[in-house]
């Protein structure tokens, strides 16, 4: 039953921090490259112009669900299995994510990794 | 990719592992939580070892949005991936969990991922609705 439901927290983990992760990926390529816009505009600028992205506070929002998840999981599981496991698996939604929400080019290479990821995810469980 | 971002990706790295483990640390001391005592969930943050977790996550999600402004989510996300090795160190060492060979191996396997993208572009797609680089009202701009 434990391992039951350190697993359940491991999806939702897993599907908190992929929406959090996309929506914040296209927030901050909105805002632009933040080292630049630092060096230009200073860092108050920066954070404000960060702060009222809409994105931003949706993948905020996201992100505290996926923290309260893993909070959830690492009371059940070994840090070992619970942290690489959700960012591992994490990593795999991402890449799909990415592709269709975001556009990015996701290649041979980097499906490529995606499988050695999730082989690696496999392994972890077992 | 310069010298400066490439630190970037390793405070990433760095910050996510000792944030993690911290947070494991705490949760340790805390006990099993049950869905029928939220609150104690709320209050789980009052533990010192949760409380630097934290501090430490944060600095994960600086470093994290910095380089999310410069590269791609599916480039950032393995690049400091190197980061379940650290986890898997720290967890052996300091927090003295098994970590048995099968463990080992998938964690290498998950390194070898990372190994294919990283000698990949960082960048591969700028969405057309970026936002401009001038800010609307005038900017003092740092003696460079």
């Amino acid at each position: 039953m434990k391992h039951l439901y350190t697993w359940g927290a491991i999806a939702a983990i897993v599907l908190a921090s992929t929406t959090g992760d996309v929506l914040l990926a296209r927030a901050m390529k909105q805002v632009g490259d933040v080292g630049e816009l630092w060096h230009r505009c200073g860092l108050w600028k920066v954070v404000g112009r960060v702060a009222r992205n809409p994105y931003f506070l949706f993948g905020v929002l996201s992100m505290t669900v996926a923290f309260y998840s893993l909070l959830f999981a690492l009371s059940w599981g070994d840090v070992s299995l619970v942290g690489p496991a959700s960012a591992s698996l994490t990593f795999v939604a991402n890449a799909i994510a990415a592709r269709i929400f975001l556009h990015e080019r996701v290649d041979r290479r980097r499906w490529m990794a995606a499988l050695l990821v999730a082989g690696g995810v496999a392994l972890l469980a077992g | 990719m310069t010298f400066r971002r490439y630190l970037v990706l390793a405070g990433v790295t760095v910050f996510a592992a000792t944030g993690d483990s911290l947070l494991s640390r705490g949760m340790r001391e805390i006990g099993n939580l049950s869905l029928h005592h939220l609150p104690e969930l709320i209050l789980a943050i009052l533990n010192p070892w949760v409380a630097l977790g934290i501090f430490f996550l944060l600095g994960f999600f600086a470093t994290y949005m910095t380089a999310l402004s410069w590269a791609d989510l599916t480039y950032v996300l393995p690049a400091s991936s190197l980061g379940y090795v650290l986890l898997a160190l720290i967890a052996k060492f300091l927090l003295h969990e098994q970590v048995s060979t099968l463990r080992w191996l998938g964690i290498a396997l998950i390194s070898a991922g990372v190994g294919f993208v990283a000698g990949g572009p960082a960048l591969t797609h700028v969405p057309p609705e970026q936002e401009p680089a001038v800010l609307d009202e005038p900017v003092e701009t740092r003696a460079s």
